[in-house]
């Protein structure tokens, strides 16, 4: 699975941008390091042995959906948010929980951290065999999601149409 | 010193971690929506490292169901916010309290 000099690099690139995203506070800065995000899992793919979506990731996650977050940022003018922190007390006490409960599954993990995990051979994951298990095996759900973007398509048609409207 | 999963285990909960952060402390609506995709990634990412740990590429392929989700998900969103913008002027989920009783 790769080098742990590489890994722990990478992490420290991931785990930082997602802070940043979380703390800036212009909202264009926030969606600039989620890229920075995106582009390190993309580079933990391909160590993962996972190119094809690698470079998925890259165009539809880093491209796409960012550049829609970008455009309605931009759109609405509203780069300078409001304050970071929420004012709910129930939400920071779940904050604080959550926070613990990473605590624990991280301690749990590094318990475990050099014991009998064995790892299996590299499976061949070209996109032919992707498209191959993809088709055979998951036929339904792929067609279920054709019409899960089919339904966002109509729903996002009828929405603009009232938008212009009211 | 190899790489074994729980290395993946645990950055994969701590990005998942900061994503609910996110939602929760964030009042920016665009910020908690970025915290959401953050928690998705972070799900992909484990389910990309269990395909390798245990050598059977089907984890990769339930990612592309992820993704596809996730991107109809963002944009039903956006417009959700551009037109709750529209109305209220603002993206402070704090002014959203229509529904409150």
């Amino acid at each position: 699975m790769g080098n742990l000099i590489l890994f722990l690099i990478l992490a420290v690139i991931a785990i930082g941008s997602a802070i940043m995203m979380l703390f800036s506070r212009n909202a264009v800065h926030s969606a600039l390091w989620l890229i920075l995000n995106f582009a390190t899992i993309a580079v933990f793919y391909i160590i993962l042995n996972a190119p094809f979506l690698a470079m998925v990731q890259i165009t539809v996650y880093a491209g796409a959906i960012m550049v829609l977050f970008l455009f309605v940022i931009m759109l609405l003018g509203t780069e300078q948010g409001s304050g970071v922190l929420a004012t709910r007390r129930g939400q920071l006490w779940t904050a604080a929980g959550l926070g613990l409960v990473v605590l624990g599954s991280i301690g749990t993990a590094l318990v475990r951290i050099g014991g009998s995990s064995v790892q299996a051979a590299a499976a061949d994951t070209s996109p032919r065999v992707l498209a191959m298990i993809l088709f055979e095996n998951f036929t339904f759900p792929f067609e279920v999601t054709g019409i899960l973007l089919l339904v966002a398509v109509v729903g996002l048609y009828v929405m603009s149409k009232q938008l212009r409207k009211g | 010193m190899a790489v074994t999963i729980e290395w993946y285990i645990a950055l994969s909960t701590i990005l998942f971690t900061l994503g609910a952060l996110g939602v929760l402390l964030r009042r920016n609506a665009i910020i908690i929506f970025m915290s959401v995709e953050l928690m998705l990634n972070s799900a992909n990412l484990l389910l990309v490292a269990f395909a390798h740990h245990l050598g059977d590429a089907t984890g990769q392929v339930l990612v592309f169901f992820v993704m596809t989700v996730a991107a109809a998900e963002v944009a039903v969103g956006l417009a959700l916010i551009v037109a709750i913008f529209q109305s209220k002027k603002s993206i402070d989920i704090g002014d959203v309290n229509l529904l409150r009783g």
